[in-house]
């Protein structure tokens, strides 16, 4: 590892990593006047001017599938005149994987992606250039998403954003669905980022262009629209209303709107009086060691 | 309230430099009296508490004199010189009482009942306390002056809630004992007249308490010595020649010396009690201490550790060992002394007795160390257990249970809801149409995309320049809406875009609503007269409070009044709560009486 002093610190060097949203069962369906091959064209020319802004900057790709994620386009890597082509091709190749994965032959409405797992490889990638190579760059993600949230996820989502929040990376959102997303939205406002979801999807390059391509070293000059912010009522896990006192497991950190005697998110026995409490309970609301 | 009166005597003083007017103060209950020893002075005073708006007292010290001034609500003040603190303070207290509640020293004294709780008699301590807090912090001071002085709660009132800060005063006034000071011995520098060949020291109990603490030997020397042998001046006066010597540096002259004097050579030796002491210490030491691991962090590379003190005349010379000092052993010892503080209860002044204390002190303490013979034991598990190697180690059971969530879609269901809703938007994506999708069918159409795209390449223009300039104006729009957004970012605050004025007296009016609420509701439930006069009192209070809002409300400018009355609201909303249940304790209070005849009209 090389030591930190050593580096070349910039603040005008970014290293943008794309999460781009291949779910086919998003995609067929999107009728939203913004066919795959359009949005395509949109994002290579997105990232070729992001390249274009320092010859230093760093572009990588990560396709997030709904079986599995691939890195599929690193700047650092692919021959200079050939960016497209490379992509795409990386493009294809993954997207016949992830067809191959596939078990199920038809499923009801759209599959969610795999946003933790790009989220997470992006995250690692980042890691790694930090702690390698003799530049550091700002690094940020941006996050290019259109199928609907995978509620599944969302522990290993919120893992991703808490440790992004940790090594200081804003997270970028751009909702290109129908629907926002409460991921990204958290996910943004919890790292600083900008979350925004384009009225206009023919016009997604003027979008990227124009809120997504600041570096964080501009960003501080520049008045970039701003989300409302996020909702951070809370509402019980037994009747989704949304409540203003409740009661918390306090394993699990559940949220229900009545005393009930488990927790019927992870199974915790409540405290009940000492004598209840079997000597064989293992769920100890704090172990002693 | 008792019928007390307090009488005195004291001169009376119409200003500070006045040398005053023998005479003769009585105070009562509502009032004061002063009569002159001399009947023909004019200086005749009868005085009701209820005009005295404030009193004032010089500080209790010898030479000072005790006054005590009475300040009237219309600007006067009486000054009294009293012949003693005592009896001014026995006035001041009695002053303080008639004047703190004027509302029960005055109208309401004939409305027995309303006698407070606590009439309690103020100690001089407490009354300090008080004053001390009120002093310190500006914002109680304007609290204590708008409902005390103003009458809606009483003295004893207004401090029963705060009985905790006065608490705090005085456990932060704790004894703190004094250590030793740092300054090392060495620094006592000899002062030379420099025209004799003398030299001087000075020598003071603390020094000598420092001496004995750090150089065993030279009290136990001292012990042995003084005053079988020697007399205590002959004895320091070879100490000091010992340290003359040292600070010479010129060990070989020492080692001469200490040959012909076997007194002066204790002094001039390495101190053999502390160095089997060190040796113990030694043996204590964690074992598995990794002394390379702070290999340069020290100033060993520096020559003499960083610090300016000449060694370099040292000789190598073995015969001579015994009477070299190191530098580090006489600093490390210094600090080990400081460290450990003042240890002994024993007057400075008396060296003998100090001498003997600290060496009882260590006596103590290896008598200790003996006995802890499970030490040694602790030793050796330290080391067989940092001994251990990990990886050669069995998994260690830890009494933890894993978490088990068995669907993390509540917390996800739990936030999204309230998530969606603040964008405005309905949960119309729930409805978005189901489509059964064959796997393959998705896969190609995303697949045939692609290859579209590598086939024509991109699109030229990528984006039309209409589409582009209305995204622009969206964009541009939404950053010059969201300027107006008040009160939602959290990072700026309303209050500090108002005008100073504005701020303060919001500010001041909320602290004091709360003071006010905190009355009110800790009267419920009324169960005697007094707090239903408390209560009322405090309503009145309140009900000004309102009006004071309003003016708040209206003084400001138009552009600001939207903030304020957003800031005005939870307060009102919070009075709004207190009449309410004013109101409705009142209904059923009344409803009670009306079944007995008395109440009934």
């Amino acid at each position: 590892m090389t030591p930190v002093s050593r580096k070349l610190y910039t603040d005008d060097v970014s290293l943008l990593v794309v999460l781009i949203d291949t779910n086919p069962y998003f995609w067929s369906t999107n009728n939203s006047g913004l066919p795959y091959s359009k949005f395509l064209s949109h994002l290579v020319a997105f990232l070729n001017s992001i390249l274009l802004l320092n010859q230093l900057n760093q572009v990588v790709g990560i396709a997030t599938g709904v079986n599995s994620c691939g890195y599929i386009y690193d700047s650092s890597l692919a021959p200079p005149n050939k960016r497209a082509e490379t992509l795409l091709q990386k493009l294809e190749e993954f997207v016949i994987k992830d067809e191959e994965l596939s078990a199920e032959d038809s499923v009801d409405g759209i599959k969610s992606s795999l946003l933790s797992g790009s989220l997470s490889m992006a995250l690692c990638y980042i890691q790694r250039v930090l702690r390698s190579g003799s530049l550091h760059p700002q690094p940020r993600i941006l996050c290019l998403h259109g199928s609907p949230d995978g509620p599944g996820q969302y522990v290993a989502v919120m893992n991703s954003i808490f440790s992004a929040q940790r090594s200081m990376l804003p997270i970028d959102s751009c909702v290109i669905g129908a629907q926002h997303s409460a991921f990204l939205q958290q996910a943004s406002h919890i790292t600083g980022g900008i979350y925004s979801k384009p009225q206009q999807l023919d016009g997604l390059f003027q979008y990227l262009s124009t809120l997504f391509a600041t570096d964080l070293h501009s960003r501080s000059f520049i008045q970039l629209h701003k989300s409302v912010g996020v909702d951070f009522r809370a509402s019980c896990f037994c009747h989704k209303s949304t409540i203003d006192m409740g009661y918390i497991c306090s394993v699990c950190l559940s949220i229900f709107c009545k005393p009930h005697k488990k927790c019927s998110t992870c199974g915790s026995t409540f405290g009940q009086p000492q004598a209840t409490v079997s000597p064989t309970n293992l769920k100890r609301k704090a172990p002693d060691s | 309230m008792s019928e007390r009166q307090v009488i005195k005597r004291a001169k009376y003083k119409s200003s500070i430099k006045d040398p005053g007017t023998p005479g003769v103060l009585t105070m009562k209950r509502e009032r004061f009296v002063f009569m002159p020893s001399d009947p023909r002075s004019l200086m005749k005073l009868n005085v009701e508490f209820r005009f005295i708006i404030g009193h004032k007292f010089s500080k209790e010290a010898p030479n000072k004199k005790a006054l005590l001034n009475l300040t009237q609500d219309k600007g006067e003040s009486y000054i009294f010189e009293f012949d003693s603190f005592p009896d001014r303070d026995a006035c001041r207290d009695f002053v303080a009482m008639a004047i703190a509640p004027p509302a029960n020293a005055g109208k309401a004294s004939s409305d027995k009942p309303s006698v407070p709780p606590s009439s309690e008699q103020l100690s001089t301590a407490e009354m300090d306390r008080r004053i001390k807090l009120l002093q310190v912090d500006s914002e109680l001071q304007k609290l204590h002056k708008e409902f005390v002085m103003g009458g809606v709660l009483t003295e004893a009132e207004f401090w029963a809630t705060r009985k905790k800060s006065l608490d705090e005063k005085i456990s932060s006034k704790s004894k703190q004992r004094v250590g030793l000071k740092s300054d090392m011995i060495f620094n006592v520098k000899p002062s030379s007249d420099g025209q004799s060949n003398r030299v001087k020291y000075s020598l003071t109990p603390e020094i000598i308490h420092q001496i004995f603490a750090e150089k065993p030997a030279v009290r136990r020397a001292y012990l042995n010595l003084v005053p079988k042998k020697m007399t205590e001046t002959d004895f320091w006066m070879k100490y000091w020649r010992a340290e003359y010597l040292h600070s010479t540096k010129n060990i070989v002259a020492a080692a001469a010396e200490a040959a012909e004097d076997e007194e002066l050579a204790v002094f001039l030796k390495q101190d053999d009690i502390l160095a089997s002491e060190a040796r113990r210490k030694i043996r204590r030491v964690d074992p598995t201490l990794d002394m390379e691991a702070d290999e340069g962090d020290d100033y060993t590379h520096l020559p003499d550790h960083g610090l300016s003190r000449d060694v370099s005349k040292d000789l190598t010379d073995s015969q001579y060992d015994l009477y070299k000092r190191s530098f580090l052993q006489d600093l490390n010892r210094h600090a080990a002394v400081v460290l450990e503080g003042r240890s002994v209860d024993v007057e400075l002044g008396d060296t003998r007795s100090v001498a003997e204390a600290l060496t009882r002190l260590k006596e103590v303490e290896s008598a200790n160390e003996a006995s802890n013979t499970h030490v040694e034991q602790g030793r050796s598990d330290l080391i067989s257990r940092m001994a251990e190697l990990e990886d050669l180690q069995g998994p260690r059971d830890h009494p933890v249970a894993p978490l088990s969530i068995k669907d993390p879609r509540d917390y996800f269901d739990s936030q999204q809801a309230n998530a969606i809703k603040t964008l405005g938007e309905s949960q119309s994506g729930s409805k978005h149409k189901k489509s059964i999708l064959n796997a393959h069918e998705a896969y190609g159409s995303l697949r045939k995309s692609i290859s579209e795209i590598k086939d024509l390449g991109l699109t030229d223009p990528i984006i039309k320049s209409e589409v582009a300039m209305k995204v622009f104006s969206e964009l541009t729009l939404r950053i010059s809406n969201t300027k107006y957004h008040h009160g939602k970012d959290p990072h700026e605050s309303i209050l500090d875009g108002l005008p100073n004025a504005t701020k303060e007296e919001i500010l001041h009016q909320w602290t004091s609503i709360q003071e006010l609420l905190k009355h009110f509701w800790s009267s419920y439930p009324i169960t005697t007269t007094y707090l239903h006069i408390k209560v009322n009192k405090v309503k009145d209070a309140m009900s000004k409070i309102y009006q004071k809002l309003q003016e708040i409300k209206s003084s400001v400018r138009q552009d600001f009044r939207h903030p304020v009355s957003l800031l005005v609201q939870p307060m009102t909303q919070a009075l709004d709560a207190a009449f309410a249940h004013y109101e409705v304790d009142f209904q059923k209070r009344s409803t009670k009486s009306v079944e007995r005849p008395n109440g009934f009209v």
